[in-house]
Parts: structure tokens; C-alpha cells; sequence
């Protein structure tokens, strides 16, 4: 009882039921490596996703407002990048961006703390799963392209391959127990729900599609592939990426989550000679291509066609491109972090001519596939981004894909 | 050691020129500081409130004893730990400005530029 004369039932099911932001942090599925979290480092989380959640919800719609009342009249744009200039002066978007771009820093802190505390602790237990496994294939002569050591990528210290000691996987710790922060709990359980989203895309929209060989590229730590994998329990799947640290978590990761299809190779996907023409039935890049580069996102393309056996198929998730239909104010606040928020190809990418460049590399025009999907969650924990009506500009969990059939059988 | 890293490396700047938003740097370095402070006043009030349920759900609520703690020698290195860790958080932003000191960064403007050639 609680003096209302009302059982206290009915108390908590008005309080659940009137409840509308991210669910507890505790709901986050703690896998075999998944680091070791104190009450207070998982209410950090807790606090810095309900900040992002206030941040989209309740601060940045107003940033549209500002830009309709005070910053776009008598002013003429002819592209975003005119827009964004404009916005820069105004308060408001300075107020936004400020306790946007603190609170992804935070986000990064809270997350080092956690993992660099407890940096060989994770190698050790990441190492009992892994040493002497097949399935992890690091080279550690590879030479970082450009686009990873230019920048660390949304402001994540040390990136995907910085090594803190042997053995090492901190930041894939790190940016694995933080997601659910930055995406304020839209990701799910395991922060799959775009890998999940595609597997239920393929299923949907290629039902007599039997890949008997998948190939990730730019896996991270592999929280996207792991749903394919599962639907296709019989297919062998290789998931490339240059972070060592990344691969290293990602083996046991999967391991001690019973998936077993997966091998982890240390690579450059611009080029793969370790394997032969027409070796895969299906190429997948899921939120990958916005951290490279024009030059290697050619390559990447032809390397795609050269891999693919005839009638395979490739499908890169992305947020949707610009277009002359997307106004240059969502576009302008789009590219908010291609600037701020350290992901400068962002920009580069969402404004190029993705069909044209596949069609370059040798897909025929009638083979390009598009679709868009929704990250795919359990609804009766996390929040459902495809019954979502807001708007987070470039954070929503709502993507486009597009894609490829190779030509032949 | 891992606990040094930590509190040597929790807060580091990530690579790539900080953007500033603010008119003045120093609001801006106000409001990264009071935006910390805001984070963990929450994470306190939320470990008081798991404790308060659970001390009051086993019938436990003794506030003298509380008021009249005294820490060992052991638990106040434990709880000086703690405030070092709480300071590397709260003072991120002056760490990162000591790093940019000294850091070449090029803006992400200079890079796009770059990546797309």
C-alpha cells in the first residue's frame, strides 16, 4: 500500500506504463568477455542515454525552429554546407552542439574507465577463448589506411586498433558496452538490431537466397554479423576489419554467445587476395562505409565484384544519402558528425552517387537492389525505432540499403 | 596497471581538432565541467536510492550509524581512490586542453578534403 488505497500494483503498472525513456541499463545482455561494471559505471551509462535521449527529444527539435524563425529568413541556400555555416552563428544550435559534443565525450570517459581498468583482466579472458582458435587470423604487419589513423572516429580515444598492452581489446569493450548509451537503448540487447534488421531484410525480400558463404566487411567486433550468422547456421562467415583489438573480442564475443560460423581476419578489404574469385555468395558492410574514403570505397566496390560468385549478392547499410528530395536543413544536420562528432568522411559519402559507383565496378544497372530497414529489437524491453516518429538526423536506427545482385546463374 | 591507466587515460582527448561551439572557450570549458558534475550527481542520488530500498526492504535504516562512520586506513585509501577517479572524470576538459597543446590535429573539414581526393 502506499496510501493512495490502491494496491501497489497498480501504482508500478501506471509508473511503467506512463514511462517513455530508455529501459535500465541492466537489460544490456552480458556476454562471456563483456567487462565487469560496478553499480555506479552502469548508472553512468544510464544517465548519458537518457542524455542523448533529452538531447534528441526535448533540445534539438528546437534547433529547427531557430533555423526557421531567425536564421533562414532572407537568406538564400543553395547546399548544406551554406546552411550549416549559417547555423554555426546561432545560440541555440551553439547551445545543441555543446552538450552534444560533451556528451559523447562523457560517453567515451565512462567507457575508458570501465575498460582501461580492467585492461588485462579482459585480454586474459578474451585469450583463454581465443588462443590457438583457427578462427582468429591477425597480421600484425598491416598497414593502417588513412581513414583509421586520421582521425579517432566518434571521438572513441585510440580507435579501433590502438593496443594498451598484448592481447589487448579495451576499446572494443569500450565500444561495445557504451552503445547502448549513444544510441540511447535503440540497439537492443546485444546492440544488434541492424544486424538483426538485416537478416530479417534478406529473409523477407530474398526468401530463396541460401548463402552457403557470407563475407562481413568492416565487422568492428562483430555485434552485426552475429544475427546473420545465426540465420544462416550452415554458411561459413569471414568478418574483416583492421582492429586487432576488435577481432580479438569478437571471436570470444561470439563464442561465448554459441555462434561458431565465424572466422576473424585482420585485413585491408580494399584488397583481399587471401580469397579467390567468386569465393562468397554474399558481401555485407553494415555502417561501415562512412569511415573510409572516396578512393578506397572504389576499391572496396571492385573488390566486392571480384568476391562475389555469379549471382551472389552485396548489400551496404547506411543511413540514406542526400539528395535534391532531402531538404539542406536535415541534410546540414546530418553532416553534425561529419563535424563534430569527428566522422568526416560522413559528408563525403551520403553525397555520392552510390549507384553509379557500383555500376563502375562492374554491377549491372537492372542487378542495384534498394530497401530500408529498422534496427530489429525486443519490443517488450527496448524501444521500437520503426514506431519511433522523432527524428535524430543521422542517429535514428532507420537506414537504407543498397545494394547488388552479380550478374550470372 | 590497469587502475593507473585508467586514471591516466580515461579522459583522453581523441585525435582530430575539438571543435568549438560556444562564443567563449571558457563557458564552453564550464559546461563541459558542470555537465560531468551533473552525471555523477545523478549516478550518487540513483546508488542512494538502490540503498535506501534495500536497507529499508530488510528493515535497516540506522542513519546514526551513518553520521557517525569513521573510515580504517584501508577504506579511506579505498574512498581516496574514488575521489581520484572522480576529478580525472570531472576535469576531462582540462586534460584534453593540456593535450591539445601539443597535438597536430587537422580539422575534419582538412580530412574530408583529403579522403575524398
Amino acid at each position: 500500500m502506499d496510501g493512495s488505497g490502491k494496491p501497489v500494483q497498480d501504482r508500478d503498472a501506471a509508473l511503467v506504463a506512463a514511462y517513455d525513456g530508455p529501459p535500465d541499463y541492466r537489460v544490456v545482455g552480458r556476454h562471456g568477455v563483456f567487462p565487469d561494471m560496478t553499480h555506479d559505471e552502469i548508472e553512468r551509462f544510464n544517465f548519458l542515454a537518457h542524455m542523448n535521449r533529452h538531447l534528441a527529444g526535448r533540445v534539438m527539435p528546437a534547433v529547427k525552429n531557430a533555423f526557421e524563425t531567425r536564421v533562414a529568413p532572407g537568406q538564400v541556400f543553395t547546399d548544406r554546407h551554406q546552411v550549416r555555416r549559417a547555423l554555426v552563428k546561432d545560440p541555440y544550435w551553439q547551445l545543441w552542439s555543446a552538450l552534444r559534443r560533451n556528451t559523447m565525450e562523457m560517453r567515451q570517459q565512462a567507457g575508458r574507465w570501465v575498460t582501461l581498468r580492467q585492461q588485462e583482466e579482459l585480454a586474459a579472458r578474451v585469450a583463454a577463448l581465443t588462443d590457438g582458435d583457427p578462427r582468429l587470423v591477425l597480421d600484425p604487419n598491416l598497414v593502417l589506411p588513412r581513414y583509421v589513423s586520421s582521425i579517432d572516429h566518434h571521438c572513441m580515444p585510440g580507435s579501433y586498433h590502438t593496443e594498451y598492452g598484448p592481447g589487448d581489446v579495451a576499446n572494443a569493450a569500450n565500444y561495445d558496452s557504451g552503445l547502448f548509451a549513444t544510441t540511447g537503448g535503440m540497439l537492443g540487447r546485444y546492440s544488434d538490431g541492424g544486424g538483426q534488421a538485416v537478416a530479417r531484410w534478406v529473409a523477407r525480400n530474398l526468401p530463396d537466397f541460401k548463402p552457403r558463404r557470407i563475407l562481413d566487411m568492416g565487422c568492428g567486433l562483430g555485434h552485426n554479423v552475429l544475427p546473420i550468422a545465426q540465420a544462416f547456421p550452415d554458411a561459413e562467415i569471414v568478418a574483416v576489419d583492421v582492429g586487432a583489438p576488435m577481432l580479438r573480442y569478437g571471436l570470444a564475443r561470439a563464442k561465448s554467445l554459441g555462434v561458431e560460423n565465424v572466422t576473424f581476419v585482420q585485413a585491408n578489404v580494399e584488397s583481399l587476395p587471401h580469397f579467390a574469385d567468386g569465393r562468397f555468395d554474399w558481401v555485407q558492410t553494415t555502417m561501415f562505409l562512412h569511415e573510409t574514403s572516396y578512393s578506397s570505397m572504389q576499391r572496396i566496390f571492385k573488390e566486392t565484384h571480384r568476391l562475389l560468385a555469379p549471382g551472389g549478392i552485396v548489400l551496404h547499410v547506411e543511413q540514406p544519402q542526400y539528395s535534391p528530395a532531402m531538404p539542406l536543413f536535415e541534410q546540414a544536420m546530418r553532416d553534425w558528425d561529419a563535424f563534430y562528432n569527428a566522422e568526416p568522411f560522413w559528408t563525403k559519402m551520403h553525397e555520392a552517387d552510390l549507384d553509379a559507383w557500383m555500376v563502375q565496378a562492374g554491377f549491372t544497372k537492372e542487378s542495384l537492389i534498394h530497401g530500408g530497414v529498422t534496427a530489429v529489437v525486443d519490443k517488450s524491453v527496448f524501444p521500437d525505432a520503426a514506431e519511433d516518429s522523432g527524428e535524430d538526423y543521422g542517429r535514428k536506427a532507420a537506414w537504407h540499403v543498397v545494394g547488388a545482385r552479380k550478374e550470372g546463374v | 596497471m590497469s587502475i593507473q591507466m585508467a586514471l591516466a587515460g580515461a579522459s583522453a582527448k581523441p585525435t582530430g581538432k575539438r571543435p568549438h561551439f560556444l562564443e567563449s572557450w571558457e563557458a564552453e570549458r564550464s559546461m563541459a565541467i558542470a555537465l560531468s558534475l551533473a552525471g555523477e550527481l545523478v549516478v550518487t542520488r540513483q546508488r542512494l536510492d538502490t540503498l535506501e530500498r534495500l536497507l529499508a526492504a530488510k528493515g535497516i535504516v540506522s542513519r546514526d550509524e551513518i553520521e557517525g562512520f569513521t573510515p580504517t586506513k584501508a577504506e579511506a585509501a579505498e574512498r581516496g581512490l574514488w575521489n581520484q577517479e572522480f576529478l580525472a572524470r570531472v576535469l576531462r576538459v582540462v586534460q584534453q586542453e593540456a593535450e591539445a597543446l601539443t597535438a597536430t590535429d587537422d580539422s575534419s573539414e582538412t580530412i574530408a578534403e583529403e579522403l575524398a581526393r
